[in-house]
């Protein structure tokens, strides 16, 4: 029995998205059997290329095409005090390397302060700069993120980086293709973010790897442009390199009008194109999971994996209930998170509440999180240190404009600049000792956080936020269909 | 520059749990940086701290370990953030091939990238392999990539790896940027016919 889908050529997918946009890049086969694939965009930050830059002068190349890649700088970048240089020595390091090598190479570098700085994620969406049907590379694993626009885009490393830069392509093998098809919506109260945790929890971490995900049915294409973003964000949390979504009127709506989307005549070619590029009615996987979105609750993760998770009103989940070969693993996240097997997950006490990131940075997020606010009514427990990441400049300015800054501060949160910050723990905000964190981020892994002990509960930025209010894990619906439940306690 | 890798030798470390992620290899603190120079000390450094508060010992504080070439893992190694940091910190550490029952993709990849062969063996003979390691700590552990088979104290197991980078480290080509380079007058071609590159005419 194969241990993994074999990773050369063997996958029978057909007529779908992927294989249309694999088609499209794929340049030439390469004597190893894997395939030349144009990258049609290339995002950069200052973690993963300073040594690929550095490997193009080692041999003398230069960059194929500067005009194809973007970069901006987030993961190290603080989220309080942005004046340069920057209090960490390494972190003005990298800052300034980018800067030079974007200058020297002649690439587009969205700065702190340029109105269109942010988590390169979020910024080359809101800039238009990922559309439908094409190839998308970055140094970072949550490129997945992209796919939401019907792209097929992949986490690389720097000498992959360092690939694309020199020849705006990459060697690589086809992926199998996965359908994830989401029957029914979801209810009142529950989240893309909710979803994806759930369909992790039935695919677990490592369930994808070797394929590519679409997710379609209605409970995806029911969902905004930024839902679908955080679904396609942490398909690489399920092991898929890539997730993506076919694209409908409503990407096609959401790239109108932006900076580097087409315009007149231009967009409704572009618009046909999208349209070509779909999985067609008779596209045909390599698997299918099906999945009810009406189904899904308000999920909360309780180890130290992001398919570690469960239902807000479930109790943490009893070693015997995996397989023999995963139960070491659970027995060392009960001991890590310090919980018992059998305890509710609703009413643990938390300490740092995170809004932001890749996964959940966007202003509609921001927004979700303020409406939980404004109808719980409450401070920040005092327990409770909260603060609010817009995921960029425009995130930032857009979410100012409507006053959600003044809702976030009134209520105790702090209102932060544009950046990773806590996702990760490359930047000055981390955790401290055992701190357990509830975040709007994707990864609870050990250490995350920045506290090599510190903890980390991924949810919605509604649960994080009424979290914060409540001072321990809450159920959110007991806020938004009435308050028929008490806070704290599970639905 | 490229060069061929037909068989690995050396002593063994083993690296024992699933879904063990790149944060756990190198923790991001040591992300800041604009070489990779010097990680290898970092590698695993928060788990080693742990076990060492708890009395215990890594395999990589391990003295009957250091020297090893071969990393034995499990399942999901190295699953997460795509820093090649991670295999970096590994390899500099001293790490010369890993044999596990499977990767994430994206770690795997970076692996080929650098010539780090990473062979795919099954659940039950990734923890045989980590048990002899452990019995013997200075057996010799061969993997031979051309046959894809892995001897150790007398024992043989069957690996994997894919025909593409198998053929890769056969032939020295494990380092693509040489070939995709030869390509650019191809990706030029492409380039000029991509519908979002040309007005979608």
């Amino acid at each position: 029995m194969p241990i993994l889908p074999p990773l050369d050529g063997s996958h029978m997918s057909r007529n779908t998205l992927f294989d249309k946009v694999w088609d499209l890049h794929a340049i030439r086969t390469l004597p190893s059997g894997q395939s030349q694939l144009f990258i049609g965009l290339h995002m950069i930050h200052e973690v993963t290329s300073p040594q690929a830059f550095a490997w193009l002068r080692e041999r003398k190349l230069t960059v194929a095409f500067p005009e194809r890649s973007v970069a901006t700088v987030d993961h190290i970048v603080p989220t309080e005090n942005q004046a340069r240089p920057y209090a960490d020595g390494l972190a003005e390091d990298m800052m300034q390397a980018i800067e030079r090598n974007c200058r020297e190479f002649g690439i587009r570098l969205y700065q702190p302060g340029s109105g269109k700085q942010g988590v390169v994620h979020i910024v080359a969406p809101e800039q238009g700069l990922t559309q439908p049907g094409m190839t998308v590379a970055c140094g970072d694993s949550h490129t997945a993120t992209h796919g939401a626009f019907g792209a097929i885009a992949f986490g690389i490393g720097t000498s992959q980086v360092r690939d694309v830069l020199a020849t705006q392509t990459m060697s690589m093998s086809r992926m199998k293709v996965r359908k994830i098809d989401v029957k029914g919506r979801l209810k009142p109260g529950v989240t893309a973010k909710d979803l994806i945790l759930h369909i992790l929890r039935v695919l677990s971490a490592k369930g994808g790897v070797g394929f590519a995900y679409e997710f379609a049915g209605e409970g995806i294409m029911s969902l905004s442009m930024e839902e679908r973003m955080t679904i396609c964000n942490m398909a690489i949390e399920g092991g898929a390199r890539c997730g993506y979504i076919n694209p409908d009127q409503v990407t096609f709506d959401y790239l109108k009008g932006r900076e580097f989307a087409p315009t007149g005549a231009a967009f409704d070619k572009a618009v046909a194109f999208w349209k070509s590029i779909a999985s067609s009615p008779d596209a045909e996987f390599d698997d299918v999971k099906t999945f009810d979105a009406s189904a899904v609750e308000p999920t909360v993760t309780w180890g130290i994996s992001p398919d570690q998770g469960i239902a807000v009103g479930e109790k943490i989940p009893a070693k015997e209930s995996f397989a023999a070969s995963e139960q070491p693993g659970i027995e060392e996240a009960y001991a890590y998170m310090g919980f018992k097997p059998g305890q509710p997950i609703a009413g643990t006490s938390i300490d740092v509440a995170f809004i932001g990131s890749c996964t959940n940075g966007r202003i509609s997020d921001l927004r979700a999180a303020a409406e939980v606010i404004k109808k719980h009514g409450g401070m920040v427990k005092a327990s409770v240190k909260a603060f609010v990441v817009p995921g960029s400049e425009a995130v930032k300015k857009a979410a100012e404009a409507e006053g959600l800054h003044e809702v976030f501060r009134a209520h105790g949160f702090e209102w932060r600049e544009a950046g990773c910050s806590m996702c990760l723990a490359m930047n000055p905000d981390k955790l401290k000792g055992k701190q357990l964190s509830m975040s709007t981020s994707n990864r609870n892994f050990k250490g995350r956080q920045g506290s090599p002990e510190g903890r980390t509960l991924l949810a919605s930025p509604a649960m994080v936020a009424i979290a914060a209010l409540e001072g321990v894990v809450t159920d959110v619906r007991s806020l938004l269909e009435g308050g028929s439940v008490p806070p704290g306690r599970a639905g | 520059m490229p060069s061929i890798i037909k068989t690995i030798s050396g002593r063994g470390i083993p690296v024992r749990g699933n879904d063990i992620d790149t944060d756990r290899i190198i923790p991001a603190r040591y992300l800041r940086c604009v070489t990779f120079d010097g990680l290898g000390a970092y590698a695993f450094e928060d788990d080693r701290a742990q076990l060492k508060a708890q009395g215990k010992l890594h395999s990589f504080d391990d003295a009957r370990f250091a020297g090893a070439k071969v990393l034995v893992a499990n399942a999901n190694f190295g699953c997460g953030s795509s820093r090649e940091h991670a295999p970096q910190a590994i390899a500099r550490w001293g790490v010369q091939a890993i044999i596990a029952v499977s990767y994430s993709e994206i770690f795997h990849g970076n692996c080929v990238a650098m010539g780090l062969p990473a062979v795919r063996v099954s659940q039950a003979d990734s923890e045989a392999l980590q048990s002899i390691i452990e019995a013997d700590p200075k057996a010799e552990v061969i993997l031979d990539i051309e046959v894809l088979k892995v001897s150790v104290a007398g024992k043989t197991f069957a690996c994997q790896l894919g025909d593409g980078p198998r053929k890769q480290f056969l032939n020295g080509s494990w380092d693509a940027l040489g070939e995709l380079v030869e390509g650019l007058p191809q990706v030029k071609a492409k380039a000029a016919k991509l519908p979002y590159l040309n007005a979608f005419g």
